[in-house]
């Protein structure tokens, strides 16, 4: 078995991990896709109070809502239904950014195409089109608290998405704390990219082989965990 | 008490001419005016600027792609160019990437904060969002308090086209949950504001004043919503 055949993580223990340093109150926004996947983390975890935020003013909302029981005026960023949990609070569209801008938003959670080293990354376009899906990325990326990313190692066809600098237009520069890939948990510190946590049976060496981005690896590097120790 | 109740969605939006911008609310297929949408389509008015979240989605039901696949929009200000997904070209992604389209990409907390501006009367405004991307590139950066900002200015509309839960013939409107989304801020910014009232349009002084989103002052023509008409 060559390196790059090794099993990975799932993408729903990526999420698991990025959502355990997730801190009692926190105001958390995912992103539309494989962060979304952050909240099933929380099921086992009913003592810790998060208020999920979504670009379409809704604060405080529930998880998806069952079949049948949907309301048809309450969706995520998704657009899926959600329940209303007591306390649920709406606002409009220029006040819901007003709480972003405002760096209310203890953690973004996002996909992306790319990370670099020094915190940048794209997730917004690809040069095979004009223009970009950008959403709230931006606004978010800038301003909030803390900014996670989950995002696969490497492209389909094996390049890394882990840089030395971004190729892609970037969305904002230098604000990824913590990235979540199939082969670990990574760190942007003061002192560089830092490799945390890794796949079950990928050395660090295993890991760099498929990163551009130059590694540190941690003095404390342990297998990736999945529940709070 | 000048009547703002039409009888119909045609009639609500017959004056509105070649060339003008629009804004039309909706986040996640909640809380757009699809029936006013529908009769901008039958009045076949064209070279629109259109102000949307997206331009448009994959499915069949009138939205503000209608109006592009129709060749009535010149222009999309928006927060979605390119398909979310790679699978997902709209009319609109189609008409860009022929260049038969102009659009302008804007970050989703500016575009609102632009309209916030228009609503508000504020000549312009330094957000932080999109610094050191290309976004930015060309745009005035200034520096306050240690942090980048960039200037960006406000974004009116001759109409807005506005879908609301309940409504006074004043013009007061509410909102249920996320169907407020870009809304109220649309409502504030546009010159001409109709709307589509999904539940009821009252008497003045059945809305709670504590209740109102959006005072009447703001608002021009409401149309009720008929049972056969487009809902969800």
């Amino acid at each position: 078995m060559t390196t790059a055949d090794k099993p990975r993580l799932s993408r729903q223990t990526m999420c698991d991990r990025l959502a355990m340093e997730f801190q009692d109150g926190w105001i958390v926004n995912l992103g539309v896709g494989m962060p979304t996947l952050c909240s099933n983390y929380l099921e086992s975890e009913p003592d810790l109070e998060i208020i999920f935020h979504s670009e379409n003013g809704v604060i405080g909302f529930g998880p998806l809502a069952p079949a049948g029981e949907e309301d048809r005026h309450l969706v995520n960023a998704g657009g899926q239904n959600v329940v209303a949990l007591p306390g649920m609070a709406i606002v409009h569209h220029a006040d819901s950014f007003g709480i972003i801008r405002k760096g209310m938003v203890d953690v973004t959670v996002m996909g992306a195409y790319e990370v670099a080293q020094n915190g940048d990354f794209a997730n917004w376009r690809i040069p095979v089109r004009k223009g970009g899906g950008i959403g709230g990325a931006m606004d978010l990326a800038a301003c909030a608290k803390r900014v996670f990313i989950a995002m696969e190692h490497n492209q389909r066809n094996g390049a890394p998405r882990v840089l030395k600098q971004c190729s892609l237009p970037i969305t904002a520069p230098g604000v990824v704390k913590l990235l979540a890939t199939d082969l670990g948990l990574f760190e942007i510190t003061e002192d560089g990219f830092v490799l945390r946590e890794h796949a079950p049976g990928w050395s660090p060496e295993d890991i760099q082989e498929q990163t551009e981005a130059e590694l540190i690896i941690a003095d404390d590097l342990r297998e990736i965990r999945v529940r709070p120790a | 008490m000048k009547n703002k109740v039409f009888p119909d969605f045609d009639s609500a939006v017959a004056d509105m001419t070649d060339g003008m911008t629009f804004m039309s609310p909706g986040f996640g297929n909640v809380g757009l005016a699809r029936n006013l949408l529908a009769a901008v389509h039958r009045l076949g008015v064209k070279d629109l600027t259109g102000i949307s979240n997206n331009a448009g989605s994959m499915d069949d039901r009138v939205d503000v792609g209608t109006l592009i696949e129709a060749r009535q929009v010149k222009k999309m200000i928006c927060a979605f160019t390119a398909p979310t997904h790679p699978s997902q070209i709209t009319p609109f992604v189609q008409m860009y990437n022929d260049d038969e389209l102009d659009a302008e990409l804007v970050p989703q907390g500016t575009l609102a904060e632009r309209m916030r501006a228009a609503a508000a009367g504020i000549g312009a405004f330094y957000t932080p969002a999109s610094v050191g991307t290309e976004l930015a590139e060309g745009k005035e950066h200034r520096e306050i308090n240690g942090r980048t900002y960039v200037l960006e200015y406000p974004l009116p509309a001759d109409f807005a086209l506005i879908r609301a839960y309940r409504a006074d013939t004043f013009g007061n409107l509410q909102f249920r949950l996320t169907q407020r989304n870009f809304n109220p801020v649309m409502a504030m910014a546009a010159d001409i504001t109709v709307v589509e009232v999904e539940d009821s349009i009252v008497e003045p002084g059945e809305i709670d004043p504590d209740c109102v989103h959006v005072p009447g002052i703001y608002v021009d023509r409401l149309v009720k919503i008929p049972e056969d008409g487009l809902w969800d």
